[in-house]
């Protein structure tokens, strides 16, 4: 920022002595601060970006620094439905939800550890068909043709969608015996042969939770990757395509390589969201998953509102902490310039 | 790419397998909204027999629909007005000024906005109950307790937003308006603020669109009184049944705003998205 600041105030015919770039001069200047001088800076103190910040300082404290400090308190103390109103007073247990919750011996550990594989697994599914399918649109509606416009909303709409209204569609289709989907598995396509799959409940739950949210995730990483491709220059392709290249080639040598900078954050937002989906089992499957299809946040949820085990609720949220602190540090390398770094 | 032959035919393909893929569960939505209760239990007919608009009328009554929806409204109007004011100031100090503490506010904002709300929701249930057991003010159940929770995810996202757009502006715009006097917050006001403004509309709507689907703290701080449409469409499954046809008219209705402001904005939003989360 800093940077362009200069760039553009050198060149720039402000005219003669127009105030120097970056943000020392004020324009309505202040003597006196200029005169009691610290021997380098001139700046004038200002409190003005602290009463700025001020109220959404506060609000961070109160809805996330707060919370996730006490979230993290939470983990070492014995918190029941018993002393939920009274929970200052709860006894302090050390690790004890650690051990308790998390022991791979245990059911409890086991479960645990199953449903962060699990969770993995379904994260690296659902961002990678989301990814495939957002870049197919992409690529296709780069071309210019009529009607791609309309199409481009169009794709979009999933997205838009609160997010329920898209999985009660999807819960309908899935329904028992008499869906859309078995409608046209069994009855048109003649799979599974007499059998009409339940497709919400044990192991299919599992990828039927997969298929909804790459619906209404794929149309976010189409909106990323159409405005990637939109940088990459026409005649690049052209002269590709002169020099004999096949669309596969110039996918793989422009196309991909052009969207490289923006994938990597594409990839990481999507992965976190999914990762922490909730909405979507809750919708489909009501407050307790099928144990094939539980998630982390599900799994947290059940535990500290479902069989009020909230210690261990707590234990695993702070693993959750952990694992997502490790996430956005690289997030923030990505996102942040880095010029960013040296104020 | 190049439009060769092949280019034209391969695209023709894949764009319509993906509108299939997107269409058939609107398709699924729509068509069931208009059909007679009879007609949607059994199994599922593409072509419906016989249309009728009556689900759509039928909502309001079987389910105190109105009521969620006004509660939803002001939940979700409130969260985006307080998260879009507050961000506004922020943002611009952010993108604009040096101060002491810059770096690590944006890093928080930043990191906040990645982590679920299943990791806030305890924490704050317990607070509020803090709260009530020192002041007696009920905050759960209550618009002002689901308002201040939505925020959770509402406000990081408006100040992170609102922070690109603001860098975006030149900066020459507010210098020449500070020396006319105005002063930073005159140049703000004057300046910043109606440039930014289809930003700030954008940043608005795509806050108000993820609190309207909110579930989780729904699911856990409102009650009869403050239930918001996310939990209320499920009032259309009684025990024996499920008004499939009335649920489908639901969520056409509860949609729609969504759906238009989003289309409204869109432009807008790409721009900022890409810019805030894709550089």
């Amino acid at each position: 920022m800093t940077h362009s600041a200069l760039d553009r105030g050198d060149p720039a015919p402000g005219g003669g002595d127009a105030p120097q770039p970056g943000l020392a001069s004020g324009p309505v200047p202040d003597p006196p601060a200029a005169r009691t001088a610290l021997p380098v800076r001139k700046k004038k103190k200002s409190f003005l970006p602290y009463g700025l910040v001020l109220p959404a300082a506060l609000l961070e404290l109160l809805i996330h620094i707060g919370p996730m400090l006490l979230g993290v308190w939470i983990a070492f103390i014995s918190l029941t439905q018993l002393n939920l109103t009274n929970w200052l007073n709860a006894p302090f247990v050390g690790l004890q939800n650690f051990v308790n919750g998390l022991n791979p011996e245990s059911t409890i550990g086991q479960a645990f550890f199953s449903t962060v594989g699990r969770t993995l697994l379904y994260t690296v599914t659902v961002v990678g068909f989301s990814w495939v399918l957002g870049m197919a649109g992409a690529v296709f509606l780069s071309s210019n043709f009529k009607g791609r416009a309309i199409l481009r909303t169009f794709f979009l709409v999933p997205y838009a969608l609160p997010a329920y209204v898209g999985t009660i569609a999807w819960a309908f289709m899935f329904n028992q015996r008499d869906g859309a989907v078995n409608q046209i598995l069994v009855d048109t396509l003649h799979l599974f042969g007499d059998e009409r799959p339940f497709w919400l409940l044990g192991q299919n739950s599992f990828g039927a939770m997969i298929v909804v949210n790459v619906w209404q995730l794929w149309p976010f990483a189409f909106l990323m990757l159409m405005a990637a491709l939109q940088t990459v220059p026409a005649d690049v392709y052209e002269a590709a395509s002169i020099d004999g290249a096949s669309l596969w080639q110039q996918f793989r040598s422009i196309t991909l390589p052009m969207v490289r900078p923006a994938n990597g954050v594409l990839l990481l937002v999507m992965s976190l969201w999914t990762f922490n989906q909730f909405n979507i089992p809750f919708v489909l499957f009501g407050a307790a998953s099928p144990k094939e299809a539980t998630l982390v946040s599900p799994l947290i949820y059940q535990n500290s509102f479902g069989s009020w085990n909230f210690g261990l609720g707590g234990a695993m949220s702070v693993l959750l902490l952990i694992a997502l602190f490790i996430a956005s540090f690289f997030y923030i390398r990505m996102v942040l310039p880095k010029g960013a770094d040296n104020d | 790419m190049i439009e060769t032959r092949n280019f034209r035919i391969l695209r023709n393909i894949v764009l319509t397998i993906l509108s299939l893929w997107v269409a058939v569960p609107l398709y699924v939505v729509v068509s069931t909204s208009l059909k007679p209760l009879k007609d949607v239990s059994g199994l599922f007919q593409w072509i419906p027999d016989e249309l009728t608009a009556s689900p759509y009328f039928d909502i309001w009554t079987t389910v105190p629909l109105a009521k969620y929806f006004q509660n939803s409204l002001i939940i979700t109007v409130a969260a985006t007005v307080c998260s879009v004011t507050v961000a506004v100031l922020a943002a611009y100090a952010v993108a604009r000024l040096q101060f002491r503490g810059r770096r690590a506010f944006s890093l928080t904002v930043l990191s906040t906005q990645m982590f679920p709300g299943i990791l806030f929701l305890l924490p704050l249930y317990l607070i509020f109950t803090q709260i009530r057991n020192v002041t007696g003010l009920q905050l759960q159940g209550s618009y002002l307790g689901l308002i201040i929770t939505y925020m959770t995810f509402t406000l990081p996202f408006a100040i992170w937003m609102l922070t690109g757009y603001f860098a975006a502006i030149p900066k020459e715009l507010e210098e020449a308006s500070m020396i006319d006097g105005t002063g930073r917050m005159g140049a703000l006001f004057r300046v910043i603020l109606p440039v930014a403004k289809p930003g700030i509309i954008a940043v608005a709507v795509y806050s108000f669109i993820s609190a309207w689907g909110e579930v989780l703290f729904a699911s856990v701080l409102t009650n009869e009184a403050t239930k918001t449409l996310s939990l209320g469409l499920k009032s259309y499954a009684s025990e024996s049944d499920v008004f499939w046809n009335q649920l489908m008219a639901a969520s056409v209705v509860v949609s729609l705003p969504v759906l238009i402001g989003f289309i409204l904005v869109q432009k807008h939003l790409v721009a900022g998205l890409s810019a805030g989360a894709v550089k």
